[in-house]
């Protein structure tokens, strides 16, 4: 049934043979899930957020199970960015696989320098700004959380990467107005957003009577959060289709498991769909998702892709037509 | 030292859907007979496998780890392992009967590297950690080396296996903290003893950290090495989650965040930075690669 669908889809100027892809953080460099399948017949491998120099990350436990969910509080432990060329970019290339790097920094000079790294690399067909990773000591450290770091980090990171390699900003959905935080991105030059980067949250082991993370607060992700993914992914979409930014293409991420999952976040508006912690329950999880869409698509008669991107907002939703006008922050 | 062979290293880890053969109590324990051939073909002492709770609409995404308790290759292909009733997901786990169905991931980890030549071995247990040491045991025995059993445990209900470690190893010591059964007190208060009489070389250890830290000591004080299978809780099982990492010094003597699933489980108990550990949190330590110096 799955080959009845055509699965290719755009990110500016990016073309890939399906949109799923792997979640930052959930798959490592990719070589892990080789084994399970080939990584090369994902849309994208999207690595773990790298930074510039090796970093240890942060105590255990780093990780907490929650309903349908889990928290994480790893603090971007990595190789850094020469280990990072020298061994893992290398290894994706080898086996065929599109590489979207994230990057991470701790200010708008690393993130520059890491985008210089990389933009002469064979084999990056994108990059991923995180600047939304909850789990940073101080949390005015998270640019996506406010209009003008945002913009600053991503003019940065855009300004020194060749054109020809699109740049994501992965956003963070603890904020009061997505839209504004996407509309500085796209304005300061991104060509793409990724919705959205896990929640802050916190769990308290009853036995113990304290944080069950060493670092106490962490990032909660899983199924749990999807309708939050939905929503913000949605909410930028409807903005964009009433012309308050530019239009660019949306990588949903959020609590994807199945491929009726990753249809509702295409349906809200994104164009590729990211499978991140249900990779931890089944190490398939990317490539089950691509054919479960596959099918679910043409169970609806759906015969491409793209044609479900933001579909959900041309089917009329049972709501007075005041509140159908796109007004981001009013649901 | 003794020399270990590296012949057992990483398996192909396969995922598959295995079926309860057989769901038994035993002591405060639920031991699961699972027909995996795919994993019990290429299973050696040590390795684990990961288990899903429920089916893939279940609440509960994470994995739960299992060190093997035993694998039968051939047709039937079973995998056991060893239940502690803990929580809600191992709850699921013990009340799985004949015939219901489970999600495995394995053989995953690295084995308990073994001795070349016969060697003289002693094995300790704390609680149903000591799951994986029997059929280890036979391996050693196998391989013409004497093998000392020390089970221990809180109370007799959660020790685990003394009838079979009577039946595979040259002498089984047992302790319990309350004294209900064998000697009172620690495996590390009987360690010393077993250690001098069985003259070991190489010491196997699975249990709590805490009594891991303790058996690496003793050993070392008695010029044997300890090969220790940690217990780190993990989401994923394959490496990618690093959520299960601890500080472990390398062959430079550089101390690293490893992953124990992929690392480990089995490290050599003198490499482990025991002094990161406590009251269950594994710090970073400040001489660590990529330390923050401000927190991360």
């Amino acid at each position: 049934m799955g080959q009845e669908v055509d699965l290719s889809t755009q990110l500016a100027g990016l073309r890939l043979p399906n949109p799923v892809m792997t979640a930052s953080g959930c798959a490592a460099a990719g070589r892990e899930l080789q084994q399970f399948f080939d990584v090369a017949e994902l849309g994208a491998v999207v690595t773990k957020s790298v930074m510039r120099a090796v970093r240890s990350g942060r105590p255990t436990p780093r990780m907490a199970e929650t309903a349908s969910g889990m928290l994480n509080s790893i603090g971007l432990q990595g190789p850094g960015i020469d280990a990072f060329i020298a061994h893992d970019l290398p290894w994706l290339r080898s086996v065929g696989a599109r590489a979207v790097v994230s990057i991470a920094g701790g200010d708008v000079a690393e993130f520059r320098e890491l985008a210089q790294r990389l933009g002469d690399q064979p084999g990056v067909c994108a990059v991923e700004v995180n600047i939304s990773c909850p789990n940073v000591a101080n949390r005015g450290l998270v640019f996506a959380c406010e209009p003008a770091s945002s913009a600053a980090v991503i003019s940065a990171v855009r300004a020194v990467l060749p054109q020809r390699i699109p740049v994501l900003a992965k956003l963070s959905p603890d904020v009061t107005d997505i839209v504004q935080i996407a509309s500085a991105c796209v304005d300061a030059g991104a060509d793409g957003l990724t919705m959205v980067n896990t929640l802050l949250g916190m769990s308290i082991d009853l036995d113990r009577l304290r944080p069950k993370l060493a670092s106490r607060t962490g990032g909660l992700s899983g199924p749990a959060i999807r309708p939050v993914a939905v929503r913000c992914i949605w909410q930028v979409y409807a903005a964009m289709q009433a012309g308050l930014l530019t239009q660019v293409p949306i990588v949903g991420v959020g609590g994807v498991r199945s491929g009726g999952d990753a249809l509702e976040l295409v349906l809200a508006g994104a164009s590729a769909v990211q499978v991140g912690t249900a990779i931890f329950n089944d190490p398939c999880a990317p490539i089950r998702v691509r054919d479960e869409l596959a099918h679910e698509l043409a169970q609806r008669g759906i015969a491409r892709f793209t044609d479900a991107v933001g579909r959900a907002h041309a089917t009329p939703a049972p709501l007075t037509p005041a509140h159908t006008t796109p007004a981001p922050l009013d649901l | 030292m003794a020399a270990t062979s590296g012949e057992a290293r990483r398996a192909q880890p396969v995922t598959t859907t295995a079926q309860v053969a057989q769901s038994r109590d035993v002591g405060a324990y639920r031991q699961l007979t699972l027909l995996a051939p795919g994993v019990a073909q290429t299973a050696r002492p040590g390795h684990f496998v990961a288990l899903a709770i429920g089916d893939e609409r279940s609440s509960m995404l994470l994995r739960r780890a299992f060190s093997i308790h035993r694998a039968a290759p051939g047709e039937a292909g079973t995998v056991d392992v060893v239940v502690a009733d803990a929580g809600p997901g191992t709850h699921w786990l013990s009340e799985l009967r004949p015939g219901d169905e489970v999600a495995v991931l394995g053989p995953l980890g690295n084995p308990f590297p073994v001795p070349t030549a016969p060697t003289s071995c002693t094995l300790v247990g704390g609680g149903y950690g000591s799951a994986p040491l029997f059929w280890l045991a036979e391996v050693l025995r196998d391989r013409g080396c004497r093998v000392d059993l020390v089970l221990g445990a809180a109370t007799e209900q959660r020790l685990f296996g003394v009838e079979t470690g009577q039946q595979v190893a040259d002498s089984t010591t047992v302790t319990t903290d309350d004294g209900t059964t064998g000697a009172q007190g620690r495996v590390t208060d009987a360690l010393p003893q077993v250690l001098q009489r069985g003259r070991a070389d190489l010491v196997y250890a699975c249990g709590p950290m805490a009594m891991l830290r303790a058996v690496t000591e003793v050993a070392a004080s008695h010029g044997a090495v300890a090969h220790v299978a940690v217990e780190e809780s993990m989401a994923c099982g394959v490496g990618v989650c690093m959520t299960c990492v601890l500080a472990v010094r390398d062959d430079d003597g550089c101390t690293r965040m490893v992953r124990s699933c992929v690392e480990g489980p089995v490290f050599r108990g003198d490499r482990v930075r025991w002094d990161a550990w406590q009251d269950g949190l594994g710090q970073v330590p400040a001489d660590a690669l990529g330390a923050p110096s401000g927190g991360h």
